[in-house]
């Protein structure tokens, strides 16, 4: 737990930013540290610079406008969870990043870092796929702007350059006719999950005009069940409907071509198998037809 | 008359240091010239070591020193253990501080590197090269014991570390005229004691004075010293072990370990200050584990549900070498207790204590006993169901009688006192049990399944009288020792031999003292962890240090009452005979005027200008006490839980207990006690345990795989009691440290199995994880409801933290 010997740069600015990570080939960006500094104490991460991002103000704040929830890389879970504005646009924003890890993860941690990172247990990558979200990508040579389904490229592994960073991520406003649900099984040590499921759901009375549905936690990146949206749109969702939906995951989960993660808290069997039940629990409280 | 303060719930005085950050534990204390240590551990669960190479660590820089177990050979001795249970073919294999020649388990050390920091000893760790030759690994304990099995010590043959057998009766004739029998296999799993601090020591060698100092994270300061003495060669005398603020323990922190030993062999090396913090990595692996049983029990009774008889065979993971007090744990204080609070006239416990590659397993709260309770109540459980009768029922059918004084069970030890329908009774109303049933009832017609799990318990605490400890092979004495001194300004010092590491003591000892002579619980202070200042104690552990050392305290004070009234007697110039006591004032009878407050008594015994003739000067008084008997406390403990059987997720409903710990000093302590532990037995029945490979890696290895529990994941815990005082104890108090998880763990599991029951699930390891009941249930056949949604999904807008399961 004693990181080995490494060089710390603070950078000022965005763009003080990107020039160390030209400079430095190989170097980590320190945001919340949540997932690098653990990786360096187990000596497992060696980096031979850290660049600290911390103080950049340029990367804070989330502000909304033209129907876009625009997060600072640097926002926290805890400041998205406890924002009133994300609150009123995206409810699910604000419910999912309330429950990542605890309050000490959720205070530190943020939302940049964590899609960075791309742990696939992570729940911002799930949540914000099925939400169509994006990311704003700092190069030396510009931005960029890609969909979060597509920054994700792998377990650990993403769209970034070796000299890029993330500056924004942007989220839609929901409509007022959309309802999105995220329900995970939670790793009881991490709270990362085991299987995740987020829908958005746009309705029409009890009929269901559209539907995006993301799953993750098992699968190396989130994938987009294309299935389960078809049964869905054009449905009017009930117990048996969405039953019916969700059962066809199985088949999102082949076309995907993916290996199912399993491990010695849960195998990859009984992830593919409770996956779709994480789904339909998702969609019940999206249309508040779950109840206790 | 005021208020007694013996029995007020008033705050822990050591909270405000605690939760403010400002105690001092042993890593924080920093000696001039002090230099680190850093152990290299085995990375293979066993391994030949063919060579090691420390040249390029021993010129890294900043590094002083690298040792291996060369160079403790003839220094160092083994490490000892310290239970050496009688008739068991014990072998106390060698365990050195240092491997040397065979590595037995992932953790093992292998070298120490001393540097000037911390980072430098990590630097030089990665720039030793050892030759290991791997060699097969076992972790199972019944398998180790096996034909064939990879063998661990040359003198412990089929990695045999004991057997023992204890039985009452005739067992084999009560299962030969049983009406029922029933039986169950239980893997108690190996558990991770996971205490706030890690463990920690500073050693500090004298060459001019020939003195060895040891800062030391222990729950033992006494023993500790006794054992380094053993261990290093340096007279007791010439040893002192001081355990600063402590951060838990759970029986992980009473071990002598090598890892002191270490750092007191490189102070002694290098003549300067060593210190040694464990990180949490090396404290998973290196720091005692807990359980780790395999069982097979069983059980006898007659067509009624009248039980005639227990008995099992228990395979009972010892890891790579014995710890100190290992073996008395799955034998005298598991076996020894298998009539629980029930009547049974015919016991067997038949156990092997078995070598593995694994960590080395110690007391883990409960020790013993939550293993036995689980057993009792599982099979209880189970003689319920085949004879068709409630699971309160059969409880009820099979309790000892309420008794005051001593009651002999089949085992051959004697309970002290015990009213346990009466705590069953409380818990049932608690809960309202009846109407919980026809809810339930109901419940599963529409898809739900919610369980209740009763646990009635009897425990072995306030160890022990030291004869009882010789005759069962306890290396040491079970006694406990303690000194008041009242000052000439009336304020109190208590120096205890025991030593406390968050149980309160410090408050409730104080409460003792103002209780016994009426001073206020502001004035004392209690002073413990230091074996230069306080009188010798034999440590915290099977909740006793309350039970011993706290009965010490109160007939300390009787005799400075004692000493008290014949300075007042000579104060008011009258017959001794005419002083009466209340409330701190000693007065004259029938002239409640003529008074001397014990502060006036104190002054005067310490000034001494006017003493009654042969008198001593100064008011302090010894006491050392040595209990007539163990204590027995006990209750009844209730979990109901909900199973969502769509994706096997267990959720923690509601937890009622009722304990009965004799007289409570502080209720709010115990309260504390009574939460601490309920959740500790929570984490064994549904998240906790140490997981490893067939390599002997363990899997679980950080916080992030292996799951303690988490507030949020608890009910608000509703804590009962009933009082039956211990009629040896002075206090009448029997303990409360443990309670909690020798309960829970059996009547969660309980509950979980009552919910299941209609979908025909019978059988579950522990943890409860979502994967093995969703597996069961899939196994029995379930195929849903029909309504695909239950109570078991535990969503954000209810709980607000999230989605989380």
């Amino acid at each position: 737990m004693f990181a080995a010997e490494f060089e710390y740069r603070k950078a000022g600015s965005i763009a003080d930013a990107v020039r160390l990570l030209s400079e430095n080939p190989g170097a980590k960006l320190l945001a919340g540290g949540h997932s690098l500094i653990p990786l360096m104490r187990f000596r497992l991460a060696r980096p031979e610079v850290v660049i600290d991002i911390g103080g950049i103000d340029g990367l804070r704040g989330i502000r909304i406008s033209d129907g876009s929830i625009n997060i600072g890389a640097l926002a926290t879970h805890a400041e998205i969870a406890n924002s009133a504005d994300v609150q009123q646009a995206n409810g699910l924003l604000a419910e999912a990043a309330g429950g990542i890890g605890d309050p000490a993860v959720r205070n530190r941690g943020t939302i940049g870092g964590n899609l960075a990172h791309a742990d696939p247990a992570s729940d911002w990558a799930t949540v914000l796929t099925a939400l169509g979200a994006t990311v704003s990508l700092q190069g030396p040579s510009g931005s960029r702007t890609i969909a979060v389904g597509d920054f994700v490229e792998d377990a650990f592994a993403t769209a970034l350059a070796e000299d890029e960073l993330i500056t924004t991520v942007s989220v839609p406003v929901l409509a007022a006719n959309q309802r999105a649900e995220y329900a995970k099984m939670a790793h009881p040590a991490s709270f990362y999950a085991v299987v995740g499921g987020a829908v958005v759901v746009t309705m029409d009375g009890d009929r269901c005009t559209a539907a995006s549905v993301a799953v993750g936690g098992l699968t190396p990146r989130p994938v987009k069940a294309a299935a389960v949206e078809q049964a869905l749109s054009g449905t009017t969702l009930t117990m048996d409907s969405i039953a019916d939906a969700t059962s066809r995951l199985s088949e999102d989960l082949s076309a995907a071509g993916v290996d199912i993660i399993g491990d010695v808290y849960a195998s990859a069997d009984f992830r593919s198998q409770v996956a779709p039940v994480e789904v339909k629990h998702a969609l019940l409280h999206a249309i508040g037809l779950a109840h206790h | 008359m005021t208020t007694r303060i013996f029995g007020s719930g008033i705050r822990r005085r050591e909270d405000p240091r605690l939760i403010t950050g400002q105690a001092s534990y042993t890593d924080d204390i920093k000696l001039t010239g002090m230099v680190h240590a850093a152990i290299l551990r085995s990375p293979h669960a066993h391994a030949r070591i063919n060579g090691i190479n420390t040249d390029a660590a021993k010129s890294a820089a900043g590094v002083l020193a690298v040792y291996t177990g060369a160079d403790i050979e003839g220094v160092l001795n083994p490490i000892p253990c310290a239970w050496a249970i009688p008739d068991s073919d014990l072998k106390a294999v060698a365990y050195p501080a240092i491997a040397s020649g065979v590595v037995r388990y992932v953790g093992d050390a292998v070298a120490v590197v001393v540097a000037q920091n911390r980072y430098q000893a990590e630097d030089a760790l990665e720039l030793i090269e050892v030759d290991y030759e791997p060699l097969p690994a076992i972790i199972n304990p019944e398998a180790a014991l096996g034909d064939g099995a990879p063998q661990l010590h040359e003198d412990a043959p089929n990695n045999q570390a004991f057997h023992w057998v204890a039985a009452g009766g005739d067992t084999d004739a009560a299962f030969a005229d049983a009406a029922v029998t029933v039986s169950e296999t239980i893997r108690q799993q190996k558990l991770i004691p996971n205490p706030m601090e890690t463990r920690s020591a500073i050693a500090s060698w004298s060459p001019a004075m020939g003195e060895l100092t040891l800062w030391n994270t222990t729950q033992n300061p006494h023993i500790a010293r006794f054992v380094t003495c053993l261990v290093t060669g340096v007279a007791e005398h010439k040893i002192r072990v001081i355990a600063p603020e402590v951060g838990g323990g759970f029986g992980a922190k009473i071990a002598v370990y090598p890892w002191e030993m270490i750092t007191a062999f490189c102070s002694m090396q290098l003549g300067v200050p060593v210190k040694w913090t464990e990180t949490r990595t090396e404290n998973y692996l290196a720091t005692t584990h807990g359980r780790d049983h395999v069982e097979y029990v069983e059980m006898a009774a007659n067509a009624d549900g009248k039980v005639t008889a227990v008995r099992s065979v228990v395979y009972a993971g010892m890891g790579a070498y014995l710890s100190t007090a290992a073996p008395g744990i799955p034998t005298i204080l598991h076996g020894l207790m298998y009539s629980g609070p029930y009547d049974i006239a015919n016991i067997k416990a038949d156990v092997y204590g078995v070598f593995t590659n694994s960590t080395p397993v110690e007391a883990y709260r409960g020790a013993g006993r939550p293993e036995a309770t689980f057993l009792l109540e599982r099979l209880m459980d189970k003689v319920g169901d085949a004879v068709g009768i409630d699971s309160v029922e059969v409880r009820r059918r099979n309790l000892i009688e309420p008794f005051d004084n001593n009651r002999d069970v089949a085992i051959g030890i004697t309970y002290d006192s015990g009213n346990y329908s009466n705590a069953l009774d409380q818990l049932l109303g608690h809960i309202g049990y009846d109407r919980f049933r026809h809810d339930q009832e109901h419940e599963r017609e529409h898809g739900t399944f919610r369980g209740v799990g009763i646990a009635c318990y009897c425990e072995i605490c306030g160890l022990g009288p030291s004869q009882v400890a010789g005759a069962v092979g306890f290396g040491g004495g079970l006694w406990e020792s303690a000194t008041v001194r009242i000052y000439a300004t009336g304020k109190v010092n208590v120096f205890i031999g025991t030593s406390p590491h968050g149980q309160g003591e410090e408050t409730t000892f104080a409460q003792i003292v103002a209780d016994e002579i009426g001073v206020d619980v502001d004035d004392v202070e209690v002073i413990h962890g230091d074996t230069d200042t306080t009188p010798m104690g034999w440590g915290t552990y099977g909740s006793r240090t309350t039970v011993v050392g706290g009965a010490a305290v109160a007939l300390t004070m009787r005799k400075l009452r004692d000493k008290a009234r014949v300075i007042a007697a000579h104060l008011l110039e009258a017959d001794e005979a005419d002083i009466e006591y209340a409330d701190g004032q000693f007065f004259v009878r029938g002239a409640p005027d003529r008074a001397q407050s014990i502060q006036d008594i104190a002054l005067q015994a310490n000034v001494a200008w006017n003493l009654p003739e042969g008198i001593e000067p100064g008011m302090e008084a010894s006491t050392y006490y040595d209990p007539p008997n163990f204590s027995y406390p006990f209750g009844a403990h209730a979990a109901i839980v909900s199973v969502d059987p769509d994706n096997g997720h267990i959720t923690l409903d509601r937890y009622v207990a009722v304990d009965d710990c004799g007289p409570q000093i502080n209720p709010m302590v115990v309260e504390g006690q009574v939460h601490g532990g309920v959740v500790q037995g929570a984490g064994q029945a549904l998240w906790e345990g140490a997981v490893y490979d067939d390599n002997g890696q363990l899997l679980t290895g950080s916080m992030m795989d292996y799951a303690i529990p988490r507030a949020h994941l608890v009910p608000d815990i509703e804590v009962h009691s009933t009082v039956t005082p211990s009629p040896h104890n002075p206090l009448g108090v029997k303990g409360i440290g443990e309670t909690g998880t020798i309960a829970s763990t059996a009547a969660i599991y309980s509950a979980v199995m009552d919910a299941l029951k209609p979908i025909g699930v019978t059988s579950l390891d522990m943890p409860l994880t979502p994967e093995r009941v969703w597996t069961a249930i899939q196994a029995a056949g379930y195929t849903g409801n029909g309504h695909g949604h239950s109570h078991g999904h535990d969503h954000g807008h209810d709980h607000g933290h999230g989605h989380n399961h």
